[in-house]
């Protein structure tokens, strides 16, 4: 069963001439065109192309190429760019829009020899905690396909529970790849920001906003991380620091690690979820870790600052979308005010209009000082919080979400009640940290995550963390019923 | 009658020469075909990203350590937001509170001599936005995005100047400068150069500013001056009569020689601005500050300081050369072969004869017909008594068609100087013979005759008589000068 294979197993097949890349392929197409339909995980699916890659990958490694990555299946969130291939970034704004270009991640990963099966669908503009505001549709959990699977990479999630690929990317800007990790039960990674490029990434909330990966293990995220991650001179806030050998960190062992535990994230959770990060904390201690408790004070106003934060940035970077260039334009305008209202109101769906309107307010004068200007004020604090909590403990842990997934349409009309849903993992993006999602146990049979955050460029120790912990579990293999 | 009191302000938009764009690799030429310069940042495609072109920020720095300012150490992009076509990203990334140049000031030479120093509160790095076309289009406009991206260095100055002329000759100082920096090419038919004028009227005496209005867009120093003239008469025939002025934009028409309102204060743009977090804050240190410091050419006043005080010219001829950097190169190659007691006859010559010869043939100092050693080698004939300084207009005249040496044409033609004493009487004598009459007159007290000699004798010898020897002899053989009359 080749989609139950860990990135290294399919290596070693590989290398071995047991499978090859066209088969491994064809494997994953033929799975996502039996059980996407259902899922509506991909809303492009690129199985020409893909087979292509995978026969000039198979041909690379005949001519005694290899890289860890040569030939393996993967799927980007449709908010990457790819050369020749619609990047939607889930908005009918962008339904029309062939990129021009490939994103310096599908770049790193193309040289690295992955495979492109499709893309993923997302909530518009990354927009979301659901999947609900996608142009495309809601993607269904696979673990319970009435409900959600988080977002704002949703598809991707749940690609990769599906088991629709090995791996999948996403982006984080304030919990969209951890939040849905955690409601599918799989290994989601946000890096710390800068690590990986921005360049070819749709912009969201240009200060937040970060590429990664969901995969089935921490061990095989650290694959995938390492060729990502690296200095790219088209990202400025890129930064030009040697990319560590996360694979090989995995097996340090953890004794003396000091993990901390966020008070603030045990404040009205649910006992089954407290249960669960406690019998996780066991597994840490029994691995050598010590736990204590830190309180970071400031962490409760993340939701609040990232409300302001993230609609200024994005009200600004949508701007570019206005019927002129690319992208959707409103069938016979009178003149340009026309073109703009009507373009930009049928192109982009409710969430989005709210958000560039609550960033248009925000930013506005008479209310810049109280409400941008605080907000950076406040964010400062925040990332004081962490640092200061990083001079005791190595890491902190909690959860990543506060419940499990919740049920298709039961919070798409309350913002708020939707918003609080990312009260976890907002605060790592404010303050630029890498966090780590990876599957705990499950509350009414729905996987829940554990969320490890780590002071900024620790993605070495976060996964080396994490995949301890799944040596020691088995939460990660877990599938859901009908996707084994 | 109030005494109104003019108070400008200027905003110099001078387009860097740089060779990439601010923000992206694309070329920054001009005059390209549509749309040819501009790549996918220019054209704001989603999930590009700005860079900063380091070449932009060291000639922002060369300026700010040529006017005497604070260069930051530390300055921020920020992004003003508004909606327009020319605009892709629906906002210009420019420096809004922390500008890479602040506080910085020049001295400025008035018509009459008088120097008054301008301050300059900041300079900061822009991008430009592109250009919407509207001509041979039906019911549509084009957009041509090659200029969206080119970086601009916003000059703003205080708001120090009392008049039309004070505001060009600050703005001519400037340009100037940034020219002798080879930092902008100046060219302001292209747009290389161009300002927006704030202009308010107030009561002498009065320490409160009046109400300004905005002219955006002038690209001659005449239409400065003209736009000014207008929007001060606009101005103070509204206070006279009774009106307010309003803050408001204008542009100037320089066809109906006149400035409209374009949009006022209530309907100006809240343009939202914030700091850019696609950009990180431009650091710069000590090292580099230096580095860009040993690149900095002799400065326009430095200069015409040592022209007046090495050639002994006055503050005006000094300032005249050195308006451009090339002129006073040219000016000082004149020199470098004569002696420096000559430099004024150099210096009138650069301004005078070389300078409308440029002007007529639409020519900039580098593309002079007549280059420095030959102007030197005319020059060199007038010292020596060769030729005379009118003959050596009419030599300069045919070395600027014919390009061909002082000494080959004064050969040619014939030009030289008669110098010898006795070939110069002789025509004196035969000039007198010919005329009694006038001989009779000049006698008679008619002293104005004696040009009338000259004339003749010059027109006898085709010009080529010494002057000085032709009037010692012709007052000699007039007899000593004219008689009282009787």
């Amino acid at each position: 069963m080749l989609h139950t294979l860990s990135i290294g197993e399919l290596r070693e097949s590989l290398k071995s001439g047991q499978t090859s890349s066209v088969e491994l392929t064809r494997h994953f197409l033929g799975r996502i065109e039996r059980l996407n339909p259902a899922l509506n995980a991909l809303i492009t699916l690129t199985a020409e192309q893909a087979l292509a890659a995978a026969a000039a990958a198979d041909v690379r490694r005949a001519a005694g190429e290899e890289h860890p990555l040569l030939g393996i299946p993967l799927i980007h969130k449709d908010i990457f760019c790819t050369d020749g291939v619609r990047t939607s970034c889930g908005s009918r704004m962008l339904d029309n829009f062939i990129a021009p270009y490939d994103a310096t991640v599908v770049t790193r990963l193309k040289a690295a020899g992955a495979v492109m099966l499709g893309k993923a669908n997302m909530d518009e503009f990354a927009m979301g905690s659901s999947n609900e505001t996608s142009y495309y549709g809601p993607v269904k959990n696979p673990w319970d396909t009435t409900k959600v699977p988080g977002g704002s990479s949703g598809g991707s999630a749940a690609a990769t529970a599906a088991r629709l690929a090995p791996f999948a990317t996403g982006t984080d800007t304030g919990g969209s790849i951890r939040q849905p990790a955690a409601l599918t039960g799989v290994t989601g990674v946000k890096p710390t920001y800068g690590r990986v490029s921005r360049y070819g990434l749709i912009a969201f909330a240009s200060s937040l906003d970060q590429a990664g990966v969901f995969a089935h293990s921490a061990a095989d995220a650290a694959i995938v991380l390492r060729a990502m991650a690296g200095y790219d001179p088209r990202d400025s806030t890129s930064i030009d620091a040697p990319v560590p050998d996360y694979p090989a960190a995995l097996e340090k062992p953890l004794t003396g690690l000091k993990i901390g535990l966020l008070r603030e994230f045990f404040d009205g959770l649910e006992a089954r979820n407290t249960a669960l990060i406690h019998e996780a904390l066991k597994i840490y201690r029994s691995l050598g870790a010590e736990t204590v408790e830190v309180s970071l004070p400031h962490l409760p106003l993340s939701v609040p600052t990232y409300y302001v934060v993230a609609p200024a940035e994005c009200s600004s970077n949508l701007s570019r979308f206005d019927g002129v260039r690319f992208g959707y334009r409103c069938e016979k305008p009178k003149d340009l005010l026309d073109l703009y209202t009507r373009s930009r109101g049928e192109g982009f769906g409710a969430e989005v209009k709210r958000r560039i309107m609550t960033g248009t307010y925000v930013l506005s004068a008479g209310y810049f000082d109280a409400y941008y200007l605080k907000a950076q004020k406040v964010r400062r604090l925040i990332t004081d919080d962490f640092r200061a909590a990083f001079a005791q403990v190595d890491l902190l842990i909690g959860p990543t979400t506060p419940t499990p997934a919740f049920a298709i349409g039961a919070k798409i009309n309350d913002p708020v009640t939707m918003y609080l849903n990312d009260i976890y993992t907002i605060g790592a993006n404010l303050a630029g940290l890498p966090g780590l999602s990876l599957p705990c146990g499950y509350v009414d049979e729905l996987p829940m995550g554990l969320q490890l955050i780590g002071p900024h460029f620790s993605e070495a120790k976060l996964l080396n963390a994490a995949h301890k912990f799944q040596q020691a579990t088995d939460w990660h293999r877990q599938s859901p019923r009908g996707y084994e | 009658m109030t005494d109104w009191e003019v108070v400008i302000g200027l905003e110099i938009h001078a387009q860097l020469a740089t060779k990439s764009k601010i923000f992206s690799g694309s070329a920054t030429a001009y005059g390209a075909p549509p749309n040819t310069q501009a790549s996918l940042v220019d054209l704001a495609y989603p999930g590009v990203l700005p860079v900063l072109n380091a070449e932009a920020v060291r000639m922002a720095v060369k300026f700010g350590l040529s006017i005497g300012a604070t260069v930051a150490r530390r300055s921020v992009f920020a992004r003003k937001n508004y909606f327009y076509p020319d605009l892709p990203k629906g906002y210009q990334i420019s420096q809004y509170e922390l500008p890479v140049v602040k506080q910085g000031k020049i001295a400025v030479m008035l018509d009459d001599g008088a120097v008054k120093t301008i301050g300059i509160t900041r300079a900061h790095l822009e991008e430009d936005a592109g250009k919407s076309l509207h001509e041979g289009l039906v019911n549509a406009s084009g957009i041509d995005l090659n200029r969206a991206g080119t970086p601009l260095l916003e000059i703003v100055s205080e708001p120090d100047m009392r008049s039309a002329k004070e505001a060009v000759a600050y703005m001519k100082k400037i340009h100037t400068l940034v020219r002798y920096l080879e930092i902008c090419d100046g060219n302001m038919q292209e747009g290389s150069f161009r300002c927006d004028a704030n202009v308010s009227v107030r009561t002498r005496g009065s320490e409160k500013f009046g109400t300004r209005a905005e002219i955006k867009n002038l690209n001659s120093f005449r239409f400065v001056e003209k736009a000014i003239h207008y929007e001060v008469a606009r101005q103070t025939e509204l206070l006279e009569s009774g009106g307010t002025v309003v803050q408001e934009t204008r542009l100037y028409d320089s066809d109906k020689d006149e400035t409209r309102s374009m949009r006022s204060k209530e309907d100006a743009n809240d343009y939202r601005y914030f700091p850019d977090p696609d950009l990180l804050p431009v650091e710069i240190d000590e090292p580099f500050i230096d580095a860009v410091r040993a690149t900095l050419p002799e400065l326009p006043d430095d200069k015409a300081a040592r022209f007046a005080r090495e050639f002994n010219l006055s503050p005006y001829d000094a300032g005249v050369l050195c308006a451009s950097r090339e002129l006073g190169a040219y000016f000082e190659a004149v020199t470098a072969a004569l002696s420096a007691a000559h430099a004024k006859l150099a210096a009138n010559w650069v301004m005078g004869e070389l300078s409308s010869a440029l002007n007529r043939d639409n020519l900039d100092i580098k593309d002079s017909r007549v280059v420095p050693g030959q102007l030197s080698g005319l020059l060199t004939r007038i010292i020596d008594q060769t030729i005379s300084g009118k003959i050596a207009k009419e030599v300069f005249e045919a070395m600027w068609s014919e390009g061909r040496s002082a000494d080959a044409i004064i050969e040619a033609k014939g030009l030289k100087q008669i110098t010898d004493a006795g070939a110069i009487e002789a025509v004196i004598d035969a000039v007198i013979a010919a005329n009694p009459k006038q001989l009779a007159d000049y006698r008679a007290g008619k002293d104005k005759l004696f040009g009338f000699f000259v004339g003749q004798v010059m027109k006898a010898t085709e010009g080529k008589a010494n002057p000085a020897q032709l009037n010692e002899l012709l007052k000699n053989k007039l007899g000593g000068g004219p008689t009282e009359p009787v």
